[in-house]
């Protein structure tokens, strides 16, 4: 055990706010919104004390808060923000701006019900609802991976110049207490050099950055063939096809340095032998593993598989983790209106790509708060379980304890 | 045609003449100088240049008489609008008068 680290206990917000802090951000911007603003309240008193040399910008609002943000990582400072439900979506057209001008910007976004109605509780609408801005989504499941996860975060996101959100339940952990290790700041600070940004600019030789770019590539002034839209847009698929490597390589890495790692894109319980898989994301994977145990208790082969990183979308792992599975069970804290959850569709989509044709059920659970015990998710898949024996492989999206 | 050897990851250019493409091929009318009513040609003098300090895409010359660079010009008028002495006509692409 290294003597140099201590172990807090403390919340997700304060552990994201010390995952920045060990990051060396340089810049940070934010509006306070419930459940988010405890975290950037810690780091502006860091600031304040002088514990964080950072730049703390007070702004009016979450669209410009990214702005700030976007102009710090383009001269080369590494930049911070946090924000849930209305200030994600209300930052929408900066996260594309971001991610299409390959910034590597960090963003803790703590997950809540997007209004209307009015909600301040937890499901994960918010950031599924930003799914195709271009960011990598990482969904942490406790307060000890969401401080490491803030630092892998950086690397991750500095390496494929793509920015990165890491997102964590509201309240279940943003205001919950856990123990939590701190490492220490020289071991970080050997983990992530500083930031260097892929296209310096300098005053003495002006560029226009991000101008309108025509369909088609044309020479620019010195005839140099230059992309058009398309071929940027195909820059940044391919690099967050990358990344899926670069989401496992540096978690490898941390584990090595910190003794902590997270299985990269995805986690498992109990899988091995499973024929009843379970499938979630954030803190509903982590109650999904009480409901395995139950499961297991009850005399089925039950297992889970945990969903650390949803984009870029792990579609490899996730076949690979399902091929032997006999029935697949979905919980999803949000859903894509009109259709289904969104993760239960992009699985299905990616055994469809595969030869496993295995039957996949999907439930709907928690949106805005609403509570999902371990017994009630081990209760919907022994009920999916008896439909698939009764003969019906295909089943309808149900939604859990919705009591209409 | 590849693109790929420009090196760039976000869309980036130098500020220089034409980086927005030959955009004179956007116009629809042309602005004609009649150079004997244009104040700096009759008085010698640089004492008007509207046009040159009103126009968006700075493709008036600020010369005597002053110049249009019809490469880049893209015909919106702005110049025939600010014109004190009405020296400036749009006049349509391809009419007799266009030139």
């Amino acid at each position: 055990m290294d003597t140099n680290t201590d172990v807090q206990i403390i919340t997700g917000n304060y552990a994201t706010a010390l995952g920045a802090k060990l990051s060396r951000v340089q810049v940070i911007a934010a509006y306070p919104i419930t459940p988010q603003s405890p975290a950037t309240e810690a780091l502006s008193q860091f600031v304040e004390k002088g514990a964080l040399k950072a730049e703390y910008v007070t702004v009016e609002s979450e669209h410009s808060a990214m702005g700030v943000c976007i102009a710090a990582s383009t001269v080369g400072a590494r930049a911070f923000t946090a924000t849930s439900a209305n200030g994600l979506a209300y930052m929408c057209e900066q996260l594309h701006w971001a991610a299409g001008s390959r910034l590597p910007i960090v963003l803790a976004c703590v997950n809540r019900a997007m209004a209307a109605p009015w909600s301040v509780l937890n499901d994960q609408q918010d950031s599924i609802s930003q799914r195709d801005a271009g960011w990598i989504q990482i969904y942490a499941r406790d307060n000890q991976e969401i401080l490491d996860s803030i630092i892998q975060a950086y690397r991750i996101a500095e390496t494929v110049h793509v920015p990165a959100m890491v997102c964590y339940d509201g309240y279940v952990l943003s205001h919950t207490v856990m123990p939590v290790e701190v490492p220490s700041q020289q071991k970080v600070d050997e983990f992530l050099p500083p930031y260097r940004p892929h296209t310096p600019i300098d005053p003495s030789t002006p560029v226009n950055l991000n101008l309108v770019t025509l369909a088609n590539p044309r020479p620019n002034a010195d005839g140099v063939l230059c992309h058009g839209y398309m071929e940027f847009r195909y820059l940044l698929q391919q690099a967050l096809e990358t990344c899926l490597d670069t989401v496992a390589e540096v978690d490898r890495e941390y584990g090595a340095a910190f003794g902590r790692s997270y299985g990269g894109t995805h986690w498992s319980y109990c899988l091995d032998d499973a024929d009843l898989v379970l499938v979630a994301m954030g803190s509903v994977a982590s109650e999904a593993t009480v409901a395995v145990d139950q499961l297991r208790q009850r005399g089925h082969k039950a297992g889970l598989l945990g969903l650390r990183l949803y984009r870029p979308f792990p579609k490899r792992d996730v076949v690979s983790a399902l091929k032997d599975a006999g029935l697949v069970v979905v919980f999803d804290k949000n859903i894509s209106y009109g259709y289904a959850g969104a993760t239960c569709s992009d699985i299905k989509a990616a055994l469809y790509d595969s030869d496993v044709r295995t039957p996949v059920h999907n439930y709907i659970v928690g949106l805005g708060g609403r509570d999902v015990k371990a017994r009630e998710l081990a209760d919907a898949a022994e009920r999916s379980l008896r439909w698939v024996e009764d003969g019906r492989p295909h089943k309808e999206t149900e939604w859990l304890n919705c009591h209409i | 045609m590849h693109t790929i050897d420009c090196g760039h990851i976000c869309g980036v250019s130098s500020p220089s003449i034409g980086e927005a493409g030959r955009t004179g091929d956007w116009r629809e009318s042309r602005p004609v100088i009649d150079h004997e009513k244009c104040i700096p040609s009759k008085r010698n003098r640089p004492s008007c240049f509207l046009c040159w300090l009103y126009c968006p895409e700075a493709v008036v010359k600020k010369s005597i008489p002053v110049e249009i660079d019809l490469e880049y010009c893209k015909g919106c008028g702005i110049c025939a609008a600010e014109c004190p002495a009405g020296a400036i006509t749009m006049v349509a692409e391809g009419s007799p008068d266009a030139g």
